[in-house]
């Protein structure tokens, strides 16, 4: 518990701000319409679920405003640079952008959820009192609306006992623009379940789109004012405290009373969410600026269970280690942008990715690089963007461990490790990587094969044999497999990926590792690195407190579970 | 967009959509709203919405996570057989379900909720999917058992040929008892 307010201090600070911040934005608007006397009479009709109604409204605002800053990337990106003297516990949150995303979005439902709540009531209140015929008070400010002089200063927006709710509802704005930007809410989060948004993102991304729906909705809600409050005109001619219970009299020659004057409030959500949606509508622009940049295919390469491999170039492209880049290919759509880890190293002199097949796209834009005889088609890039893992290079003793997909950012890694130790790079303090790739099966993963066979030839050539050390476990193995691996066990290399290192069958027993490496380093602090699932990123944090020494000056296990 | 399958997003609109009945129907009907009794309607028509809803059919490729503990719910909607395996029939029932919600503001967005799933459900009967239930998977690994039994004898042991056949040479004296009659055939 202790380690993980450590290392999380900011990101929980952050939280429970933005937690307070609503809570006193709930409180102060309720206050304000519980209390406040030019909502005297609306309250008279409508009572408390006028102020939750309204205070829900305003914490709807203030999370519409909130929850398009996380997706602006380059916004983020820019942060992160200009904050780089800053500790790097202060940056980690901007990694965890989506998971505040999702915080924010799933407090906009329950605030929708409340609001229409509270206006169901309202409505409800308010229909009641047009319809009662006992002249008490509610009925005669509900009537005001079918008084000659009063008729531009009514309370009740049901203007006549014989309008439904529904009728207002779908004619006045407020109704209309509500529904609307409540179905596009709701369409938005069920696409984007995590079941819909693994499996078919194209559907998550194309229906996420609403949020424009959502956003115009918001903006012109209020626009009708159909929340009254008594004008300050009417207030100070005739205050509430003083002509309320003489409602019978208002308009009378001889009363003091007048009737009440009512104006609706103007609206403010557009104030709220103004500045991010221009900020988001210039990282669009930023967007198609650099598609129209010219983007140089160097070299394509087809490996082994149609993995594509694209080697690119583009005039100022600055990229880290663990960065992504979205990608868009126009020949197929022109409105996808899909994001790929970058498989190169920042030393290289062009930036690649590898992309598998996975679904439409991918498959339209790997068939259209095996044509060999047709153009090569165009590619815009954006980016890169994401957190820059140069945490690992800090460690003395890094294990890594990639699961599945999750080996791709670690090819970039390997290879600029390996490069900063070519050129003695003083910022590089390991000296020894412990490398697990665990898969089903290596197929498509066949070029990061290559990748090892390269590294293990070129150390080998150096003499530094002891620097890299991994270890690839197969967990898509049966009985065949392991039978062929057994009658060929004397062979120097293996006889499935070509490596030096033999390959295991099923999953790495991490006690053992964890072992092993605690005593081969008994005085170092050995950074554990993972790309992979939530199961296992448990298990290797158990045994990084498990096998971490009690004396400090031992071996030290640190895990960072890195967002890719 | 050809390999998306629409009745998993159809199934997530609907169990959404019947939540969202659930609510505004109880909403009505405890604030004993105009016309409340459509309120009750709308309570019973998500409940059994969400019912129906609850269970993921199976994905036709990849694999299927299952909501939690849905095995039960679902072996009850497999009973239906077509009933429930069709999407057609699904739309349909979606549509008449909701009709009568409409009729109250505070039911209306599950009726528009449910519609769209509707609609949706529709699409992915067009298309020819179809409901069908998450087979659990079987043990594939073969376990312990198959590894031969240990020895039963402790050492020392007479060699391989002796457990199988009496032994030709002088049996290893000394206090250990022969399991196996050991006998000289050195006539």
């Amino acid at each position: 518990m202790r380690n993980w307010l450590a290392n999380h201090w900011f990101s929980a600070l952050w939280l429970l701000v933005w937690m307070a911040l609503n809570a006193f934005l709930f409180a102060q608007t309720f206050l304000t319409y519980e209390k406040s006397d030019n909502y005297y009479y609306t309250r008279e009709i409508l009572g408390t679920a006028l102020a939750v109604a309204r205070a829900s409204a305003k914490c709807l605002n203030f999370n519409s405003m909130l929850i398009l800053l996380p997706v602006c990337r380059n916004l983020l990106s820019f942060i992160r640079g200009s904050c780089s003297f800053c500790n790097r516990t202060l940056r980690k949150p901007l990694d965890h952008n989506l998971t505040f995303h999702k915080l924010v979005a799933y407090m906009i439902c329950i605030f929708t959820a409340i609001h229409i709540i509270a206006h169901l009531f309202n409505f409800e209140r308010y229909s009641r009192s047009q319809q009662a015929t006992d002249g008490s008070l509610t009925s005669v400010l509900s009537s005001l609306s079918r008084h000659e002089k009063h008729k531009d200063s009514w309370l009740n927006p049901i203007l006549s006992p014989n309008t439904t709710v529904l009728y207002v509802t779908f004619t006045s704005i407020a109704g209309l623009t509500g529904v609307i930007g409540t179905l596009a809410l709701i369409l938005m989060v069920t696409s984007a379940m995590e079941f819909i948004r693994r499996n078919y993102f194209e559907l998550f991304w194309v229906t996420h789109q609403l949020f424009v729906v959502y956003m115009v909705c918001l903006a012109i809600h209020g626009i009708g004012g159909i929340v009254r409050g008594q004008t300050k005109d009417s207030m100070d001619e005739s205050h509430p405290h003083n002509c309320a219970q003489y409602y019978e009299k208002w308009g009378d020659d001889d009363s003091d009373c007048k009737y009440p004057q009512f104006e609706g409030k103007a609206p403010e959500s557009w104030k709220w969410i103004l500045a991010p949606v221009i900020l988001y509508a210039f990282e669009k622009a930023l967007r198609f600026l650099r598609s129209q940049q010219s983007i140089v295919i160097n070299k394509v390469i087809m490996h082994p269970s149609r993995v594509l491999e694209l080697q690119m170039t583009k005039p100022g492209f600055r990229m880290e280690v663990g960065q992504y880049i979205f990608v868009k290919c126009p020949s197929i759509s022109h409105l996808e942008w899909h994001p790929f880890t970058l498989t190169s190293a920042p030393e290289e002199d062009f930036f690649s990715i590898h992309v598998r097949v996975a679904g439409d796209w991918t498959e339209n834009l790997v068939r259209a690089f095996e044509q060999q005889h047709s153009l090569v088609p165009r590619i815009a890039v954006d980016g890169p963007f994401g957190t820059v893992s140069e945490d690992v290079f800090q460690y003395e003793v890094a294990m890594l461990v990639g699961t599945g997909i999750g080996v791709t950012p670690f090819a970039s890694i390997l290879k600029s490790i390996w490069y900063k130790f070519q050129h003695e790079d003083h910022n590089l303090k390991t000296q020894t990587i412990y490398f697990y790739w665990i898969c089903r099966e290596t197929g498509a993963f066949a070029w990061f094969n290559d990748l090892l066979i390269s590294l293990e030839r070129e150390m080998e050539e150096l003499g530094k044999v002891g620097f890299l050390n991994y270890r690839l476990f197969l967990t898509g193995w049966d009985g065949n497999v392991a039978g062929h691996a057994a009658l060929n066990f004397d062979k120097a290399t293996d006889i499935l990926t070509g490596l030096k290192e033999k390959t295991y069958f099923g999953r790495p027993k991490w006690e053992n590792e964890f072992s092993t490496i605690a005593t081969a380093h008994p005085k170092s602090v050995v950074g554990v690195f993972l790309c992979g699932p939530r199961t296992l990123a448990k298990n290797l944090r158990e045994c990084c407190h498990r096998y971490s020494s009690l004396d400090p000056r031992k071996v030290q296990f640190y895990f960072n579970q890195e967002n890719f | 967009m050809g390999q998306i399958e629409w009745a998993m997003w159809a199934n997530e609109q609907a169990l959404a959509s019947g939540l969202i009945l659930i609510a505004g129907g109880i909403v009505a009907t405890a604030g004993r709203f105009a016309q409340w009794y459509f309120g009750a309607y709308s309570i019973v028509a998500g409940a059994l919405v969400c019912l129906l809803e609850y269970p993921r059919g199976r994905r036709s490729k990849g694999s299927t996570m299952e909501r939690c503990g849905q095995k039960y719910l679902a072996a009850v909607v497999k009973l239906f057989g077509p009933l429930t395996r069709n999407y057609y029939v699904r739309a349909v029932l979606h549509l008449l379900l909701s009709v009568p919600a409409g009729f109250l503001l505070a039911t209306i967005l599950g009726t528009v909720c449910l519609v769209i799933a509707s609609g949706i459900y529709l699409l992915a009967a067009v298309r020819g999917e179809q409901w069908m239930a998450i087979e659990s998977k079987p043990k594939e690994r073969p376990q312990a058992e198959d590894i031969k039994q240990p020895p039963s004898n402790p050492p020392p042991r007479p060699p391989v040929e002796a457990r199988k056949k009496p032994s030709e040479d002088e049996a290893a004296g000394g206090p250990q008892v022969n399991p196996i009659p050991v006998t000289d055939e050195v006539v």
